[in-house]
């Protein structure tokens, strides 16, 4: 049963924005997010939700998928919403008792709501279009230039891309723990929330056991094939940037000129 | 150091940690594996098959003694990589040896290690995918595969650093015995266009396929020899804790019978074959 989950929110597609440089949408991502906190009036939420619509259409994800990835953040949603209705001082047009909404509250409620959707609906349109490890080598590669300042940009790849080649293993190593503790009647169904958590410590305690063993293992079979840091390796797949990821920067560039000027003019 | 073997065993004793008071786990070993051998270390758990094995590419390095990998000594540094790009190793657990999450991009790990060039590792890839019949599989998540699949993508990664010899730990102990005798079909083949392989296990089938047998006991050489000589010690055999193939046992049974059967046969397939014939 614990087989068939799926890892992160990828969305398998074979579209344009599937298909650029993961690097070309890791800084296109940013830049949105960026575009998005200097962005001081409703237009240019407008501009900013065009070119989210336009991105997403080309991804050809369906929008009912996106809309599900929203889901789990709905209450962080409400909740500042209402913060940002009832805290806000100005004209009152509502009131009762000392909870009052004012013009410039409700404003700023939708104005707040509006950024924060654009926000994770954007940076979920990375990950929904880029498999795990693709973005994993991008962040490789943008890092890389770190290195020179002691950031581990390999290392730190290497283990994403680990974890997640992991999850799968440890998942069915949890299911054979459960399973065999269960056989030993081993209860983690019933009782309050103490004892349940309680009950999870002979899943735990085994599942770190074989952690580390997985991991020792692992360690062998790595050296074994000769490997020894980022230093001198190379890469099957090579990051080049082509036609597609020129045309995606020169749309970024443009994006961000129209967002300045409006949030300058206006 | 002789040029024409390709692993020169010289006096191995390993013991692990700090236990230097206590019984080593390979205790003055000597032998030698002439290049295109195909070699089966035969012994029950702890007879120290394994720490042998681990030895055989610098991932142990002896307490005394010298181990020579084509002719580089696996305790000098500056030849490691050049020991375990030679040595290939394939471990007995096909989950925990793949790095990757796709099977092409673990099968790239090795070559990548080694610095070759993006395209080169490209073509070979794709060779070493054909070579043990997981090319349409080139895309997939290692954890939807079976066990067998998994450790043919283990042998590919292996295959695809060009080794002059893969050691195999037991690949085959955790596979059902389909992937068992897939397993050992590609060992079979791999032996057959030059590489010297040995193979670690404690399946007296598996060591019968094999031009030569070295048992271990307590990390000590029991026997050495060609199957047929090494399965006619039967009662050394037994004390060693290890089960002759059932086709041997009813040879000998059926030579106590005074019934005249060839010292060459040690598989089912034989046994059937002379049965048939027998008059």
């Amino acid at each position: 049963m614990i087989r068939d989950i799926t890892l992160g929110q990828y969305y398998g597609g074979e579209s344009l924005i599937h298909r650029l440089d993961p690097r070309i949408k890791i800084i296109g991502t940013l830049l949105f997010i960026i575009e998005l906190f200097i962005v001081d009036n409703f237009l240019g939420f407008g501009i900013a939700a065009v070119a989210l619509a336009a991105v997403i259409a080309v991804s050809k994800v369906p929008l009912s998928f996106i809309m599900r990835g929203l889901k789990p953040i709905l209450l962080i949603l409400i909740f500042t919403f209402a913060l940002n209705i009832f805290m806000v001082d100005g004209q009152i047009l509502w009131q009762w008792g000392f909870l009052k909404i004012t013009r410039e509250g409700l404003m700023r409620a939708v104005f707040m709501a509006i950024r924060l959707v654009l926000l994770l609906v954007g940076s979920s349109m990375l990950t929904l279009c880029t498999r795990p490890l693709s973005l994993t080598d991008g962040i490789e590669r943008l890092l890389s230039p770190l290195k020179r300042v002691g950031v581990p940009a390999h290392e730190i790849a290497m283990m994403m891309s680990i974890a997640l080649r992991f999850i799968p293993t440890l998942l069915e190593e949890t299911d054979k723990i459960m399973k065999a503790q269960q056989a030993r009647g081993a209860d983690f169904e019933s009782g309050n929330l103490v004892q349940r958590v309680k009950s999870l410590i002979p899943i735990l305690v085994p599942l770190f056991v074989s952690a580390f063993r997985i991991a020792q293992d692992l360690a062998m079979a790595m050296e074994a094939r000769c490997y020894r840091g980022g230093e001198n390796r190379t890469r099957m797949h090579e990051m080049k940037l082509k036609k597609r990821d020129y045309g995606a920067i020169a749309a970024m560039i443009l994006f961000l000129a129209i967002i300045i000027l409006e949030s300058w003019w206006l | 150091m002789n040029k024409d073997y390709m692993i020169t065993i010289e006096n191995l004793t390993f013991r692990y940690g700090q236990d230097q008071a206590g019984a080593a786990a390979v205790d003055h070993v000597s032998l030698d594996f002439p290049r295109g051998s195909f070699t089966a270390i035969l012994g029950r758990n702890g007879s120290g098959k394994s720490t042998l094995a681990k030895n055989l590419n610098g991932l142990l390095l002896p307490t005394e003694g010298v181990i020579y990998v084509d002719g580089y000594d696996t305790r000098d540094d500056d030849h490691v990589w050049d020991v375990r790009q030679r040595a290939g190793m394939v471990f007995q657990n096909p989950d925990n040896q793949l790095v990757s999450a796709i099977v092409e991009d673990d099968v790239a790990f090795g070559p990548e290690n080694l610095g070759i060039d993006p395209k080169e590792i490209r073509q070979r890839v794709d060779k070493a995918l054909e070579s043990v019949n997981m090319g349409k599989f080139r895309k997939k998540p290692p954890h939807l595969l079976s066990g067998g699949q998994k450790q043919r993508i283990a042998i590919a990664g292996v295959v695809a650093m060009k080794p002059e010899c893969i050691i195999f730990d037991e690949p085959t102990a955790m596979l059902d015995p389909k992937g068992r005798q897939e397993i050992m079909a590609i060992i079979k083949e791999l032996h057959e266009e030059g590489i010297t392989v040995l193979l670690i296990t404690h399946f007296m089938e598996e060591a019968a396929e094999a031009d030569r047998i070295v048992v271990m006991h307590d990390g000590k050489i029991l026997l050495d020899g060609t199957p047929a000589e090494v399965f006619s010690h039967e009662e050394t055999l037994k004390a060693a804790s290890l089960d002759i193939p059932l086709a041997v046992e009813l040879a000998g049974k059926l030579r106590e019978k005074g019934i005249h059967v060839p010292a060459g046969i040690i598989s089912k397939e034989e046994m059937v074959e002379f049965l048939c014939q027998y008059r």
